[in-house]
């Protein structure tokens, strides 16, 4: 065993800055919605078009990290151990198995993790994106596009993929508390560190 | 200025009030912005000096130098009283239409021709007067507030004392026309108020968004009249060219994409908002992203009726006539204090601060003409009708005063009816309280056919708002819109977030959700579960 950095201090930032401005785009992405009253319609629109702006500018650094560091390799999918991985959170935690996946500074997402962030990062997030950027441009749409496309489906996808990231987060966050301890999974996105199956100073 | 066309005693404190203000402040002319000198001083002009028998005789002066104005005056809507409608083919006017406050102003002469800007219409099947001496100057361009058509002269003031409103008490004195001559100035919001916030027979009666409340407003009641904001008088907007008025309901400009008018680039007419405004005029974006569906009038006049004087929402003529055990008319009152029933009128309902209804409108409006056959199995009848729609890029969501009420309607012919209501013959409804001989009266004098047989049937009425503007930070909060209960639901062909939403996508959306966070709390439990069994 040996104390090695998993997260590296842009990642852990990239992490948190862009849960600070998911969970604030959920809470004013739902009122604009109108799923209730919270902040007022015009204050969450602002709050909401603010936040959506910043993590457009910290998605675009990201995909520049992931690019120039390789680290985007930490995300392509493999079945191998899938199985394994799920067969352990369904019923391997209950019988007091042990994980069955080893993770490492190069490897360091489960099967299931792997697809569960690809599907975040292809799917829900470029859905997000694109209708967003639609919606906040409504009245600038070219005539073509306003032929073809109006503001209530562009609503309706942009609504469908908000929930998807609401689903993506409350298993994401319910994920986080099956470590050894509640907090052994969240304790290496905070300092950087874990202790791993692995010669120190690999990474 | 007619402060004294009022239908009851109540209103009375109010007008003396207004009255009095309007003496504190100077009346119309008194400007808090600079304006320019004019190069004329009226007192001056020996022809003005008087003494005049009638204000007809002033005008006769007035025209020895504006050898022009009766001419350009004759010309306008405000002397014919007609209106050719370039979209709808209609001719319009006011002895053309009906309307759901006292129906027609045809037979109700010489009430109704009060207002005329001229003297001595008292026949409206025939044009007005065709002397240029019966063109009415000093109604739009006396300053001193001394000047007055009586309700009942068709145009003229009156030239001895005489009571008004009948049987109060209330003496109106000749006005010193000498004096008025010789003050003669540019028109103020008193000028034009004095006939169009008297609208419907008292004041705030017909359009909600002009009343005497006008005439000197807080920047709150009206930025741009307001003595304290721009202090506009009605013509800065409503500019005019030869006498003639820019601006008018009955073709109205729903959505001007001139923006600023500029000398040399557009028509200099400065009746809509875009005129100075623009159309961007938002710092913020997104609200600028609105006008394209939006009229300004939408947000920036939050509610109607603001400045202390109701505007009549319901008037059901067919309970008047109604008289208390010595057969005097009856007079009831609201908890407001505004009155309900009239034996003359029959019941009203009140408003102020009223919200306004809002339509799809391309700035066309369709009016009943006085012959026009209706489908009375489907009422409410629909006296003018808005044109626009959601797809039409001319068409923008505009608010409206909706009037209601109930109105003579002949059974046989399908028509609504001429309601003759004023008169010192003895047909009139306000006469006897009769109504088959007041209408078998209109129908005679109008030559607008009568079966004999008629009803009440409910009618709307739908009047464009666009005055009572307050400052910015009074216009409507996005959550008036964006929000469960939004002033536009219902209107049709937006999507207003905040509003509108798919609830099958919030069905399925939620459910989903709500499984996971069940799952994951099964999931939870049966860790803590198994853990404790473990552990035992």
């Amino acid at each position: 065993m040996s104390r090695v950095m998993i997260f590296k201090r842009f990642e852990r930032f990239w992490h948190w800055f862009q849960a600070l401005l998911i969970f604030s785009l959920l809470i004013t992405g739902f009122e604009i919605h109108g799923s209730y009253s919270l902040l007022g319609f015009g204050d969450a629109t602002r709050l909401h078009t603010i936040a959506a702006w910043s993590l457009i500018v910290l998605w675009l650094f990201a995909i520049f990290w992931h690019i120039t560091t390789g680290e985007w390799r930490q995300y392509v999918p493999t079945r191998d151990g899938l199985f394994a991985v799920m067969h352990y959170y369904l019923i391997g935690t209950f019988t007091g198995a042990e994980h069955p996946y080893r993770k490492t500074s190069k490897a360091k997402h489960n099967p299931l993790q792997r697809l569960a962030y690809l599907f975040f990062k292809l799917i829900i997030s470029p859905i997000i994106w694109v209708s967003g950027l639609l919606y906040l441009f409504y009245s600038d749409w070219p005539a073509m596009l306003a032929g073809a496309l109006n503001l209530e489906t562009v609503a309706l996808v942009h609504t469908a993929a908000a929930f998807a990231m609401l689903v993506f987060i409350i298993a994401h966050v319910y994920m986080t508390t099956m470590g050894h301890t509640l907090t052994s999974h969240i304790k290496p996105m905070v300092t950087g560190y874990e202790d791993l199956d692995e010669p120190a100073g690999k990474s | 200025m007619i402060r004294l066309i009022t239908t009851r005693p109540c209103r009375i404190p109010v007008m003396s009030f207004l009255g009095a203000l309007l003496l504190l402040t100077g009346g119309p002319g008194t400007a808090a912005i600079e304006r320019s000198p004019a190069t004329a001083d009226h007192s001056k002009f020996e022809s003005l000096k008087g003494p005049f028998d009638t204000a007809s005789d002033v005008t006769s002066a007035c025209l020895e130098c504006h050898t022009e104005a009766a001419g350009q005056i004759k010309e306008t809507t405000h002397w014919t009283w007609l209106y050719k409608h370039a979209e709808t083919g209609q001719t319009l006017g006011k002895n053309q239409v009906i309307n759901s406050f006292c129906g027609m102003a045809v037979t109700n002469e010489p009430r109704c021709t009060s207002c005329h800007v001229g003297y001595g219409w008292k026949d409206m099947r025939q044009p007005p007067p065709e002397v240029d001496s019966a063109v009415d100057c000093l109604v739009c361009h006396d300053t001193t507030g001394g000047y007055k058509k009586f309700p009942t002269l068709a145009g003229d003031p009156t030239y001895i004392p005489r009571e008004w409103p009948k049987g109060s008490g209330n003496m109106v004195q000749p006005p010193d026309l000498p004096d008025i001559a010789r003050n003669v100035g540019a028109t103020g919001r008193a000028n034009c108020g004095s006939c169009h916030f008297y609208g419907g027979g008292g004041d705030g009666v017909k359009h909600g968004d002009l009343d005497s409340s006008l005439v000197s407003p807080e920047t709150s009641l009206d930025v741009h009249m307001s003595p304290d904001g721009a202090d506009f008088s009605c013509s800065d907007c409503h500019t005019t060219w030869g006498h003639s008025v820019s601006g008018s309901r009955y073709q109205v400009n729903a959505k001007d994409t001139l923006g600023i008018d500029t000398p040399g680039h557009t028509d200099l007419s400065r009746a809509s908002c875009e005129s100075c405004h623009g159309d961007q005029p938002h710092n913020k974006t997104k609200l600028n992203d609105h006008v394209d569906k939006l009229a300004c009038q939408t947000c920036h006049v939050p509610a109607f009726a603001r400045g202390g004087v109701p505007t009549k929402m319901w008037w059901d003529w067919s309970t008047a006539g109604k008289l208390d055990e010595n057969k005097k008319p009856i007079t009831t009152y609201d908890e407001a204090g505004h009155v309900s029933y009239l034996s003359e009128k029959g019941d009203f309902r009140h408003g102020e601060n009223v919200v306004p209804y809002y339509a799809w409108f391309d700035g066309t409006v369709e009016y009943t003409m006085v012959d026009e056959q209706f489908d009375i199995d489907n009422p409410p009848l629909e006296i003018n009708r808005l044109d626009g729609e959601p797809g039409d890029p001319a068409s923008r969501i505009w608010p409206f005063k909706q009037m209601r009420g109930k109105q003579p309607f002949d059974t046989e012919y399908k028509t609504l009816l001429a309601t003759h209501v004023f008169g010192a013959d003895d047909s009139s409804l306000w006469s006897n309280y009769d109504w088959p001989k007041a209408l078998q009266f209109a129908s005679e004098k109008s030559g607008l056919p009568f079966s004999g047989n008629f009803d009440f049937i409910e009618t709307r009425m739908y009047w464009p708002i666009t005055h009572m503007v307050p400052t910015a930070d009074q216009a409507l909060r996005c959550s008036s819109c964006h929000s469960e209960k939004s002033r536009l639901a219902g209107i049709g062909g937006i999507y207003m977030p905040g509003h509108s939403s798919n609830a099958w996508l919030n069905r399925i959306g939620w459910l989903v959700v709500a499984l996971t966070l069940a799952g994951v709390v099964i999931h939870a439990l049966a860790r803590v579960l198994f853990r404790r069994r473990k552990q035992s």
